[in-house]
């Protein structure tokens, strides 16, 4: 379970999240939405770790334990994994010997056996099989000269390696095509379970046909102004932000 | 006090003190006084029983030597090195090391470690001097278990045709080789530590491909015998005839400490036609402390020359090591067709200081070169590549492409980019590509939020950055780089 109280954050000296309060229960899947330069992404950031994104007050624990006070590498051993909204390149770094290094990196962690080359081969092969995903996506260098879209799907086909008992994804539904869309919504849904929860930040009442959340936030000007069952991301598509902020003012 | 004699005076107390404990005196007996002079390298060319072409080729560079002046246009700096101030020979060499790896540089202990190198190895890297009665040769068995490798090892190559020893039993047992060849790529009055080490030069490598042998093995240091008490001036001597082909192997991974504060190697290779000689080095002697002190100064000449229509030299080299790296492997493409390469990383951490790069002269008509020159800078280092194409008026079709590419960690070091160009012919094509790019912490934190650690991230983008020269490595030797990369950088980051 995700439990964030009162959550304040700045970047440098501008403060951006205003005291957010959301709780993701195990199992849940949760949507976040809002405008533009609400907060959404900080808040993703600010939970996995990001320097320069500091939380000055609150608390955000997951299934108990502090996770504002350790390394983003402790907080990804505890299951949590960001799907970026802008996914990072790394230049001369193998896709297989990066997801390899990270998925052995979290097993030792968790104080399991590391897994050797076949056994890590055949595994991404299954799931990239299953998003529908070239073989050569393997022998690519992480997200070098990707396209917007096979961006997104890596970074799918991250989570679906690293199973994560929490992941964020943000905006990964923004600059698919429908049938990835799809693709990308079948590897959260694979992952639901008792253990598994979501924070799904996005802008689009489409992905949550495919991921249908518990609950949607509305997150405007670094609070949460409204919570509800999924009918409330129609509520947006009808009428947009403006209306939400003026009730909520 | 200039930084070598402090090195060697604490050296030399060292051994003083070792008397006292009761060493062997054959120390005293086969150490020739401090300084250089004609009588020095007589005594260094009689020990040796070289022949009197040899001794009269030491003079000749010795006088040249004396009319020369040190270099000073690299950007490198460091206290004046007092030449008359070091011993010139000493043989057989004991080290005045540490007593115990409690006296060892904790740092240089803990890079051990991170290599995974076994404890008993881990002395005997650090220098420290073992227990009378207990041999080194017999630990150096153990790690490299040289001696049954090495016979096996022997008799393969000399089935082949191929001459592998140390160049002094070459001037012994091949002496017309080595008269037609040694001075021939790098003349002895070349440039100030070349003239030097051609003066007093006592240790190396020959190695001989004759025609038409594709050499069965990779030729390694670590198999010649007391290949460990590396000299502080080598010379290597390498020629593949027509058709012929060698893998040579420098160095080692594991950071060595050497007594000898000053090195000064020089390597010459010769390909004849369709000859290839693929030269590899992964440099690592001690860089000193985090202060800079007791590093290595390694002033290194090597420079092959491809006489031979479609020959091959390639040049690979991971610099990791010493306080000082002065060193431009480079080829002289004068056979047509000919390719000369150049695959370099250069790491530079503390205060390290490297000033590495290459030329490549291009004679021939036809001929092609590759340059990938990767630098990497940390903490208050100074990283320079210094690199020079030249192409000659009959060189036709000359190609050549550059690609130099600097990685700065932290704002305290430098990265600075020397490439001349020099071009006489109008029909050749020259390419350079230059960048300059730091390790973002967006890249460390993606990297880290998939839970790698931050050294981890570090070894991770840094072994993505140098893939290009890394994959040149024969496979046993990229593998030990990569580790070797990521371990050299812990701790600059953050
Ligand atoms: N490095 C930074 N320095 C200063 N301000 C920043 C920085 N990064 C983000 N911000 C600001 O923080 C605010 C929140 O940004 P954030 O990326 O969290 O928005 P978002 O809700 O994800 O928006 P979008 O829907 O466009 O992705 C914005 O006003 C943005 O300009
Ligand atoms: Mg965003």
């Amino acid at each position: 379970m995700l439990e964030i109280k009162g959550l304040e954050a700045s970047i440098g000296d501008k403060q951006i999240l205003r005291g957010i309060d959301l709780v993701v229960p195990s199992g849940e899947v949760h949507a976040v939405m809002g405008p533009n330069g609400a907060g959404k992404s900080t808040l993703g950031y600010v939970l996995s770790g990001r320097a320069g994104y500091e939380a000055t007050a609150g608390l955000a624990t997951f299934n108990g334990a502090d996770l504002l006070d350790i390394e983003p590498e402790e907080r990804a051993a505890l299951g949590l994994f960001l799907a970026f909204q802008y996914p990072v390149e790394l230049p001369g770094v193998g896709n297989a010997n990066f997801l390899r290094t990270a998925l052995n990196a979290l097993r030792r962690a968790r104080g399991e056996a590391e897994m050797d080359a076949p056994g890590f081969l055949k595994l991404a092969r299954a799931e990239m099989k299953r998003l529908s995903m070239p073989d050569d996506m393997l022998k690519r260098n992480v997200n070098v000269g990707f396209s917007g879209g096979e961006k997104k799907r890596n970074e799918v086909l991250q989570m679906a390696i690293l199973r994560p008992k929490l992941a964020i994804l943000d905006e990964t539904d923004s600059g698919l095509d429908i049938d990835a869309l799809r693709i990308v919504a079948d590897g959260v849904n694979a992952l639901r379970g008792p253990d598994f929860s979501a924070l799904v930040i996005t802008h689009y009442q489409r992905l949550l046909e495919y991921i249908v959340p518990d609950r949607v936030h509305v997150l405007v000007s670094g609070r949460i102004i409204r919570s509800g069952g999924p009918e409330l991301a129609l509520e947006l598509e009808a009428n947009g932000y403006a209306g939400m902020v003026a009730d909520a003012a | 006090m200039t930084a070598v004699a402090e090195t060697l005076d604490a050296v030399q107390s060292a051994t003083e003190g070792g008397y006292k404990w009761g060493f062997s005196t054959e120390i005293e007996m086969d150490m020739a006084p401090k300084g250089l002079n004609e009588d020095i390298i007589r005594l260094i060319s009689s020990r040796k029983e070289e022949p009197q072409w040899l001794l009269d080729w030491r003079l000749k560079a010795y006088a040249a030597w004396l009319k020369m002046e040190e270099p000073h246009w690299a950007m490198i700096h460091h206290p004046p090195i007092d030449y008359q101030d070091l011993h010139y020979y000493a043989a057989p060499k004991k080290k005045a090391g540490p007593k115990s790896l409690d006296e060892v540089d904790p740092e240089l202990l803990k890079m051990y470690e991170k290599l995974g190198i076994p404890l008993k190895e881990r002395a005997i890297l650090a220098g420290v001097e073992l227990p009378e009665g207990e041999a080194p040769q017999v630990a150096i068995d153990a790690v490299f278990d040289s001696v049954s490798v090495a016979t096996t090892f022997k008799a393969t190559l000399a089935k082949a045709g191929v001459i592998f020893c140390p160049i002094s039993e070459a001037v012994r047992d091949h002496p017309e080789l080595v008269r037609q060849y040694i001075g021939s790529v790098i003349p002895a009055g070349d440039n100030y530590f070349a003239a030097l080490n051609s003066a007093v030069f006592t240790d190396g490598s020959f190695v001989f491909i004759p025609k038409g042998v594709r050499c069965p093995m990779e030729l390694s240091t670590y198999f010649r015998i007391n290949a460990r008490n590396t000299g502080q001036f080598e010379r290597t001597l390498i020629i593949v005839e027509d058709g012929g082909s060698v893998s040579y192997l420098e160095g080692c991974t594991a950071p060595q400490r050497d007594e000898n504060q000053l090195h000064a190697a020089v390597v010459e290779l010769v390909a004849m036609n369709d000859a290839s000689i693929k030269y590899s080095t992964v440099q690592n002697w001690y860089p000193g402390d985090a202060e800079g002190r007791g590093g290595i100064y390694n002033f290194v000449t090597k420079r092959g020359i491809c006489k031979g229509a479609n020959s091959k030299i390639s040049w690979t080299q991971v610099e990791t090591g010493s306080a000082i790296t002065w060193k431009y492997p480079s080829c002289i493409l004068q056979g047509d067709g000919s390719v000369g390469e150049f695959y370099s990383v250069a790491v530079t951490t503390n205060h390290q200081q490297a000033d590495t790069g290459t030329k490549m002269i291009h004679i021939g008509r036809n001929t092609r070169s590759t340059i990938v020159s990767k630098g990497i800078s940390a903490g208050k280092s100074n990283n320079t590549y210094r690199g020079k194409v030249s192409v000659l008026k009959g060189a036709e079709n000359a190609r050549n492409f550059t690609q130099c590419d600097s990685l700065l960690i932290g704002d305290q070091c430098g990265a600075h980019t020397v490439p001349y160009i020099e071009s006489r012919n109008p029909t050749a094509k020259l390419e350079h590509e230059a960048t300059t790019s730091k390790i973002s912490d967006d890249q460390l934190f993606y990297c880290r939020s998939r839970g790698l650690s931050q050294e981890d991230a570090v070894g991770m983008i840094v072994n993505g950055f140098c893939r290009d020269v890394l994959k040149e490595l024969p496979m046993e030797f990229a593998v030990e780089a990569q580790k070797l990369l990521a371990v050299s950088l812990e701790g600059s980051v953050g």
